[in-house]
């Protein structure tokens, strides 16, 4: 079995909707436990009181964020290659996802920074890449919009998709390139030294794992809808000319 | 019962509201306009059969 069988909308519609319970169901649980564990099971961080609770939305979000975009980048060059309309109406779908943690992890962000840094913001490498992934977002979804031909929205959007990968990047590796800035480095390392203790980074695991299940799950469902909104045009406009 | 979060509960509790309260507009629209597009398209198609 070929993953190109997936860019048949039949095949996608029908394994979609036999897999969607299953993520919908561990989504809901995951996101539960991860939560309830993170903000009434796990003491105070030295360095930081209570609000180290915050990492519990505030990673997530960020990691989110950004392999949303990654994700449309794929979908896009997906269309770009082979023309699949699957992957351009995956695209679409996935970008109002990707926008809405890009704004969780910027508002997470801004207040945990206040009492920490004594600033809601600051022009910092990864805050500053940040707000530009999230303009970015919003120019590719104002661009599908704007554009009343399907394939060549998907085009342009797609060509937007690439141009704004580098944000996605900066974003993630924007504290690596630039050695200033208030935001510390990377919370999760594969070196020891850096990780952070057990007992916040077993919940954020879990946390990290629902947000993961809740893209999923969302960007199937969405993609789902795209395609039948798409259907509806093409039935609209055949019965336009009969 | 809320664990005691000392001087910043604010900080904390706010985070937790606006992050919840996002990802639930964000799943609720999302399960809306997919049942709106659903209804839509069985109708376009309900026609297009009954039109023969």
């Amino acid at each position: 079995m070929s993953l190109w069988e997936y860019a048949n909308p039949k095949k996608f519609m029908q394994t979609s909707q036999a897999v969607l319970p299953v993520i919908w169901g561990l989504t809901a649980l995951s996101m539960v436990v991860g939560l309830v564990w993170g903000f009434f099971l796990t003491p105070e961080a030295e360095n930081f009181g209570s609000t180290v609770k915050i990492i519990y939305l505030h990673v997530p979000a960020a990691m989110m964020a950004i392999n949303a975009w990654v994700m449309m980048l794929v979908a896009s060059l997906i269309w770009l290659i082979r023309r699949h309309h699957v992957s351009a109406l995956a695209a679409r779908a996935a970008a109002p996802v990707g926008l809405t943690m890009t704004v969780i992890a910027l508002v997470t962000g801004a207040i945990w920074g206040q009492p920490m840094w004594g600033t809601y913001w600051a022009w910092d490498p990864r805050l500053t890449s940040f707000l530009i992934l999230f303009l970015f977002y919003l120019g590719y979804i104002a661009l599908w919009e704007a554009i009343e031909n399907p394939d060549a929205a998907a085009d342009l959007t797609s060509v937007l998709c690439i141009v704004g990968s580098v944000f996605a990047l900066l974003s993630r590796y924007a504290v690596n390139f630039w050695n200033q800035g208030l935001h510390q480095g990377a919370t999760l390392s594969l070196d020891k030294q850096e990780n952070i203790a057990n007992v916040f980074w077993f919940p954020l695991l879990v946390c990290m794992g629902a947000f993961i299940l809740l893209f999923v799950a969302l960007v199937l469902e969405r993609t789902r809808t795209e395609i039948r909104a798409r259907r509806i045009k093409a039935l609209i406009a055949r019965e336009r000319m009969a | 019962m809320i664990p005691d979060l000392g001087k910043y509960a604010g900080a904390v509790l706010s985070s937790y509201a606006i992050s919840l309260a996002l990802l639930a507009v964000l799943v609720v629209l999302s399960l809306w306009r997919a049942a709106r597009v659903r209804r839509q398209l069985e109708e376009v198609e309900s026609r297009r059969t009954s039109d023969g």
